[in-house]
């Protein structure tokens, strides 16, 4: 009987003894218990050791997992704290200032308890306003904008010309001194070869062009009269500090005897390879690289630029209006089911027994998880996405109907038949106006989810949209047209719902008055 | 018209425990065309319930209610309704609220605007008529409540609590409305209050239930509501025989209270 068997394996690995479980198929003719015969070292797996062994290197690689996020967080803190005090230093400041020039007399602000008190909170627009420029500055700085004074910039990477010197010695003990001359060019710049002398002795001078985050390594001894392999020629010393180390001075298995130095040079990290060769890290400064962060002005150039002519000849509009086009007609579908759905829910003890299981299952699982699954039903046109979109609606809507009719006070609809109402007009006149804010709330929480849906659905398979162009940026590293994409889909995500909240207002301005 | 008739209504329910609960037996009760009563006992006596069973909205589980020679088999608008407060519908003006009856039936606009026009007039909301109802405060809901039941003309008038929720100036101020209303109007009324002063005031038949199981403990005749539909409502509680009755039913209602308590103390 072919099968598949889990096995415990006991082997050496580098000295220490691994224990493995694997699950390995069972060759044609052999039967388990009979005359199976695990490969050396191996045993068949108790059904004991199976789940604890599972549990044991889950458990150790969660461990480790959470290792790693927790001391991701904890090297944000200090950000993190500079951030707050920068906060609470404006707030003490603009109340300072605030207080000395025209204290205000408003009721609200006129409130002792304010700490409790959430109606004595509102949202500072000061601070609102600080909070964006903040934002803007701290992106300046650490991408050398030139929307900033430069003295706002962070340290940025060092570019320019520098030279430092390495002492060689050779097998006889002779010491010479040559000099390393260093460009460091600004990104896109193409160097010339520097022409330099090469000066006296056997040890010559070198030059080396280095990109702007790159490092370089300097074959020192290319030029020289002596080379590390025919003379055992070495470096005693960088810009006079003393090496103690020799690329040559191996043990039997190959491995070095000593540790290669290196050493903070005032525009460069210089190390010696394990090969004896120098390894140039000019200083990178605290400034992020264009391909992690680019500078404002360069997102907003590229947005100007795909706004005009597009992005892989597909102009933005069109990118857009995809991606708009599937949430509307996705979250309209969803709707025009999901609220004749969500009343039924509310009206009818069949129809809320019939699909509580169906709607209380489905609502958890977030829609992206049925991408794959849509991929292959529908493959990656216009339908699958849409019906993705439409089912992320659907539940919402539903639910949201449901708790709207739920939340009809009886009075309004005894009332209503007193006054002689039929079950029609009851529906039409006291249950879909009074279930309104629900519905609105609910078409709030369904757009933005659709919005993000989409969004993510792109990413997978799409031939246009806001997240198909994210995703082709990204494969040409374009961080600026990635950014760029981010910032629409917030923008954009923000604009539906305060279009959605203006419609609420002006459609159900009871809300909350009842 | 022949009025309203209670007969020998029982409602007892099974609780989801097993136990049950006997919230009314054997009420009876004949209410004759424009006849106001008023119903008061301590809470759990089964007024409300004994509301919801005449306007429909339960099924008693022996007895039955008749209005004009027909058993009462669910709401109609024969029976209108005065609810405490939330029955108004925020989402319509106040004159779309007092015109909701007729719209249902599906009546000439000609035919019931008028007339809504001059309850709102009645009930003091002539300036109010085109407000959405959340703008208007407690008292001028009800006000408009009380215009929206009278322009479906209903027979019966079943008020639950009405005045409960508003504050004691705006109350003897709406007390008053109610009084002249029902003479007006001529319409037959029960009225469920917690208070024994409303009771008195306005009913001219006041009905003192008792709980456990909810029956009609007793029931009185008393001529204040007629007074009160001339005279000043201050004026009629100087009447020798108001404060007299009021002590008496007071009592009456401390004591079954006191009762109850001793009971759920004991049965613990």
């Amino acid at each position: 009987m072919a099968g598949t068997v889990n096995l415990v394996c006991t082997r050496e690995r580098l000295g220490e003894t691994v224990t493995e479980l694997k699950a390995t198929p069972v060759p044609e003719g052999q039967v388990i218990g009979e005359n199976f015969t695990p490969s050396a070292g191996c045993e068949v797996a108790s059904g004991w050791e199976v789940f604890s062994y599972q549990f044991s290197t889950l458990g150790s690689e969660l461990w480790t997992e959470t290792v790693n996020v927790f001391s991701s967080a904890a090297s944000a803190i200090p950000a993190i704290a500079l951030y707050t005090i920068i906060i609470l230093a404006s707030m003490f400041a603009r109340g300072a200032i605030k207080s000395f020039f025209t204290p205000t007399q408003d009721y609200t602000s006129l409130k002792t308890v304010t700490f409790g008190d959430e109606s004595a909170v509102r949202s500072m627009l000061a601070a609102s306003i600080v909070s964006i420029i903040f934002i803007f500055i701290i992106w300046g700085a650490f991408t050398g904008s030139k929307l900033l004074p430069s003295f706002l910039h962070l340290p940025g990477p060092y570019t320019g010309e520098a030279s430092f010197t390495y002492t060689v010695e050779d097998a006889e003990g002779n010491q010479d001194q040559a000099e390393i001359f260093v460009n460091v060019l600004a990104a896109g710049v193409e160097g010339e070869d520097a022409q330099v002398e090469a000066g006296d002795g056997f040890a010559k001078n070198d030059s080396v062009n280095i990109t702007v985050y790159r490092s370089e390594i300097v074959a020192w001894d290319r030029n020289d009269d002596v080379n590390r392999r025919d003379n055992g020629a070495r470096i005693v010393a960088i810009n006079d500090n003393p090496v103690e180390f020799d690329a040559n001075d191996r043990d039997d298995a190959g491995n070095l005897t000593s540790q290669p130095p290196a050493f903070d040079l005032d525009f460069a990290r210089v190390a010696i390879t394990d090969r004896g060769t120098i390894n140039i890290n000019p200083d990178q400064g605290w400034q992020m690289q264009p391909l992690y962060l680019p500078a404002p002005e360069v997102v907003w150039g590229s947005f100007i630029e795909i706004a005009k002519y597009g992005y892989q000849n597909v102009y933005l509009t069109v990118h857009l209006g995809f991606s708009l086009f599937r949430v509307i007609v996705g979250f309209l579908l969803g709707a025009a089911i999901g609220i004749p759905l969500g009343y039924a829910m509310g009206l009818s003890n069949w129809f809320r027994g019939w699909f509580d299981p169906i709607v209380e299952f489905m609502r958890p699982v977030p829609p992206l998880a049925l991408i794959p699954l849509v991929i292959i039903w529908f493959g990656i046109g216009e339908v699958g996405k849409i019906f993705l979109l439409y089912l992320a609606a659907l539940w919402i809507m539903a639910i949201a109907a449901r708790s709207g009719v739920s939340g009809v006070r009886i009075t309004k609809v005894h009332a209503a038949y007193s006054l002689g109402a039929s079950k029609w007009q009851i529906l039409r006149h006291v249950i879909i106006p009074n279930s309104l804010p629900e519905i609105f709330t609910g078409a709030r929480v369904a757009m933005g989810v659709c919005w993000g849906t989409v969004v993510a659905a792109e990413l997978v398979a799409a031939e246009e949209g806001i997240g198909k162009m994210i995703t082709t940026a990204s494969k040409f590293q374009s961080t600026d047209i990635i950014l760029m994409g981010v910032i629409i889909i917030g923008v954009v995500g923000f604009g539906i719902d305060m279009l959605m909240r203006m419609a609420e207002r002006r459609l159900v301005p009871w809300k909350g008055k009842a | 018209m022949s009025g309203l008739v209670i007969d020998n209504i029982s409602m007892r329910f099974d609780l989801p425990n097993g136990s049950h609960v006997q919230a009314l037996q054997d009420v009876t009760l004949d209410l004759k065309p424009g006849e106001l009563m008023s119903v008061l006992g301590p809470s759990g006596c089964g007024k409300t319930t004994l509301l919801n069973i005449v306007a429909g909205f339960l099924a008693p589980t022996g007895g039955e209610t008749r209005i004009n020679d027909h058993v009462v088999l669910g709401p109609d608008k024969e029976r209108g309704m005065v609810f405490q407060q939330g029955a108004l519908f925020e989402w319509m003006s106040v004159r779309a609220n007092v015109s909701f009856g007729p719209r249902m039936a599906r009546k000439k606009k000609a035919d019931y605007m008028g007339n809504v026009d001059h309850l709102l007039d009645i009930v003091g909301l002539q300036d109010f008529k085109e407000k959405m109802v959340y703008e208007l405060s407690g008292g001028m809901q009800q006000r408009v409540a009380l215009a929206r039941c009278l322009a479906n003309d209903p027979d019966v008038i079943l008020m639950d609590e009405p005045l409960g929720a508003l504050d004691a100036l705006t109350r003897e101020k709406m007390q008053s409305l109610v009084l002249k209303l029902w003479k007006e109007t001529g319409k037959t009324i029960i009225l469920i209050t917690h208070s024994i002063d409303e009771a008195l005031l306005l009913g001219e038949r006041v009905l003192v239930m008792a709980p456990r199981p909810g029956r009609i403990h007793k029931e009185y005749r008393l001529p204040f509501a007629e007074m009160g539909v001339t005279q000043d409502l201050r004026e009629v509680k100087e009447h020798p025989d108001y404060g007299p009755t009021r002590e008496e039913i007071l009592t009456m209602i401390w004591d079954m209270e006191e009762e109850i308590m001793g009971r759920t103390e004991g049965g613990e």
